[in-house]
């Protein structure tokens, strides 16, 4: 946070919850998955809060989020309600997509979420038709399309950086860099660690911002926002970050070196905030209010979600074809 | 009563090359569905490497354009515009360049709807074409529709007359599925043919009976209909009788014009251009031996045999079934004992 003298307090106390509810719920998404409610592989976002948090309060209702398998929290800052998502989660008829997609691969269009994606670096290049849409239909949608460092390693999302540039889309390609390609460090499969250089090369804005920091990631957000409405094109930014957790629910971690977790722990986005609210005058009973309160909601989601119907088998077959 | 039209019709029905015939179809889909879009690599300015899309950025606009060479972001940014409600349809020029992004096809437009339960679903035209032809190499020539077909999700036609070509792009820009419409480059060439271009777009789906006749039943589709049609020719001449039935659409299937064919003849052969391991006449013959429809005698399949289709000519037309193998294997089937 840094100038605690211009926090807004207000909205840091919102961006404050808005963290939580992620952690939150992907701690109850754990829970779960620990007790078997939910199988399969999961993939927390536990550390990675600031991003949505920071890019959702600057898009529309028809702008288009494409995430990753690590999205559910991009899908809660979007408005997805937490209890069909874990409905869906949990294989539940309630599920958002009744099952069908999972934890990995789940969609709610409705609410301008257009997907998880389980194939690395897929999305782009459908976010880039999202855009491409938005010239045509009046709507003057923007698409932000999420991924993680590796992602920009495949060709999917070059293709996908070349296509909006040339084109000038309004798509904004957002990188979460948490310097773990899966298991392995990105700074291994690189010459160049600094991914939002590559920006350059397409012919549009590459920003390396503060991932732990949702207003330096809304800062950031709004100019690339306000670019791809104005028809000036994509913008690449690299959200600098690091996942508190394993790469899915179970990885030993046994790749990264010692202390470095608990060094992440000191720099993590709800950590920082809170401690920048206190020393901007904001009382405990206010800040603990917001964990609270997402606290609440989470569990009841839980309970909401749990109490509804396995998917019917019955149903695997359906919503093949038209 | 009619109502008075403000606008003169269109001619019921006009010549046209195969090419030609699905331009026809892409100018009706962009100019009565208005969400229709229209691109890929050199189908806008330059018209399409094959020509089967000239005119149209003229006359369309900028619904109409080029992309980068990128079959990923085409077929992907496609995904994403159908969406959000556009009707994408897109140029693979090449059907073997349909590999390099595969991922697109099969893991994510397959899957839309499927996953969304029925809300967000993709409704894609990949228009491609594929097959040999003199002069291909082994990265220009493959007959790849099996692999489509294995992909639930995903329709598939091969249209091989100029009619079928016109009926199978308009049904095709119609469905609320992703279509991969598979055209043969040896087609394009070809004579002009009446082709009707009024009425309702037609189901998909569609079987012709292409030849009739007693003595054996083809079941065939794509640009080698062609070949076996002049086989049956050729046998008729020896007083071999062989049903002709085209199978435009591969998905969905018309089984039952097969088995009411079997129904007659009571013996099968499956012709393909592509390779016989894993083609679609494997599928073909097992759907036929699952329905129990009696048989006189063993079916065969007549394809390329599993092999990497070579360049030259000479190599290439000794793998692709030709006219007198395909008359003499249908000969050999008829003669074998019941």
């Amino acid at each position: 946070m840094g100038d605690a003298q211009v926090l807004d307090t207000t909205r840091g106390l919102a961006d404050l919850h808005g963290l939580w509810r992620i952690r939150i719920l992907e701690e109850k998404v754990r829970e779960l998955r620990l007790s078997g409610e939910i199988v399969g592989s999961v993939h927390l976002a536990i550390g990675q809060e600031a991003g949505p948090v920071g890019v959702c309060t600057e898009l529309g209702a028809d702008d288009a989020v494409f995430a990753t398998y690590r999205g559910h929290g991009w899908a809660l800052a979007r408005g997805v309600p937490a209890d069909a998502m874990l409905a869906e989660l949990a294989g539940r008829t309630t599920g958002l997509n009744g099952g069908r997609g999972g934890s990995a691969y789940f969609t709610a269009p409705r609410y301008g979420f257009h997907g998880e994606n389980s194939i690395v670096g897929a999305g782009a290049p459908i976010a880039v038709g999202a855009a491409l849409a938005g010239k045509y239909d009046g709507s003057g949608r923007i698409a932000v399309t999420v991924f993680g460092d590796g992602a920009l390693n495949q060709g999917a999302t070059h293709e996908a950086l070349n296509f909006a540039a040339a084109f000038k889309l309004g798509v904004v390609f957002v990188c979460e860099n948490n310097l773990y390609s899966e298991l392995t460090p990105i700074a291994d499969m690189v010459a160049e660690p600094e991914l939002h250089k590559r920006a350059a090369a397409y012919g549009m804005p590459g920003e390396r911002v503060d991932g732990n920091d949702p207003a330096a990631v809304r800062d950031a957000a709004r100019r690339a926002v306000e670019r791809a409405r104005a028809g000036e094109g994509p913008t690449l930014l690299e959200l600098m970050t690091e996942r508190l957790v394993g790469h899915y629910i179970g990885d030993a971690e046994q790749y990264r070196p010692p202390g470095e977790v608990e060094r992440a722990k000191q720099a993590e986005p709800i950590v920082r905030l809170r401690a920048a609210l206190a020393a901007a005058g904001v009382t405990d009973a206010d800040l603990d209010a917001s964990e609270s309160r997402a606290r609440e909601e989470i569990e009841q989601a839980a309970g909401t979600a749990l109490a509804a119907p396995i998917a019917d088998g019955a149903t695997a077959k359906e919503h093949i074809y038209a | 009563m009619p109502e008075a039209t403000t606008t003169a019709p269109a001619p019921a029905a006009l010549s046209l090359k195969y090419g030609e015939a699905i331009n026809a179809a892409l100018v009706r889909l962009l100019t009565e569905v208005p969400e229709t879009l229209l691109y890929g690599e050199d189908v806008a300015k330059p018209g399409g490497v094959f020509g089967v899309t000239r005119g149209l950025r003229r006359r369309f606009g900028d619904r109409v354009f080029d992309t980068p060479i990128s079959e990923s972001a085409i077929l992907g940014s496609a995904i994403g515009a159908a969406l959000m409600g556009r009707r994408p349809i897109v140029e693979i020029m090449w059907a073997d360049f349909s590999l390099v992004a595969l991922d697109q096809l099969v893991n994510q437009a397959a899957n839309a709807r499927y996953v969304s339960r029925g809300e967000a679903p993709a409704p894609i035209v990949v228009r491609t074409q594929q097959g040999n032809a003199p002069g291909a190499c082994a990265q220009h020539s493959q007959s790849l529709e099996a692999l489509f077909l294995h992909v639930p999700g995903l329709r598939v036609v091969m249209p091989w007359t100029a009619q079928d070509g016109y009926d199978a792009l308009l049904a095709a820009g119609h469905s609320d599925d992703p279509v991969i419409v598979i055209e043969n480059r040896t087609l394009y060439a070809g004579e002009k043919t009446e082709v009707r271009i009024d009425g309702s777009p037609r189901p998909a789906g569609w079987t012709t009976v292409r030849r009739p006749g007693r003595d054996v039943t083809v079941a065939t589709w794509g640009a080698i209909t062609a070949r076996v049609l002049a086989a049956a020719e050729r046998l008729a001449a020896d007083g071999l009788e062989v049903e002709v039935v085209e199978l435009t659409w591969l998905n969905p299937l018309d089984l039952t014009a097969v088995l009411d064919s079997l129904g007659r003849t009571g013996r099968l052969a499956v012709v393909h251009e592509a390779n016989v391991t894993g083609g679609f006449g494997a599928e073909v013959l097992a759907r036929v031996a699952e329905s129990g429809v009696p048989l006189s005698t063993a079916p065969v399949r007549i394809g390329t045999p599993d092999s990497r289709i070579p360049a030259a000519p000479s190599l290439a037309e000794a793998l692709v079934p030709s006219v007198d193998a395909i008359a003499a294997q249908l000969t050999k089937l008829v003669q074998e004992k019941p």
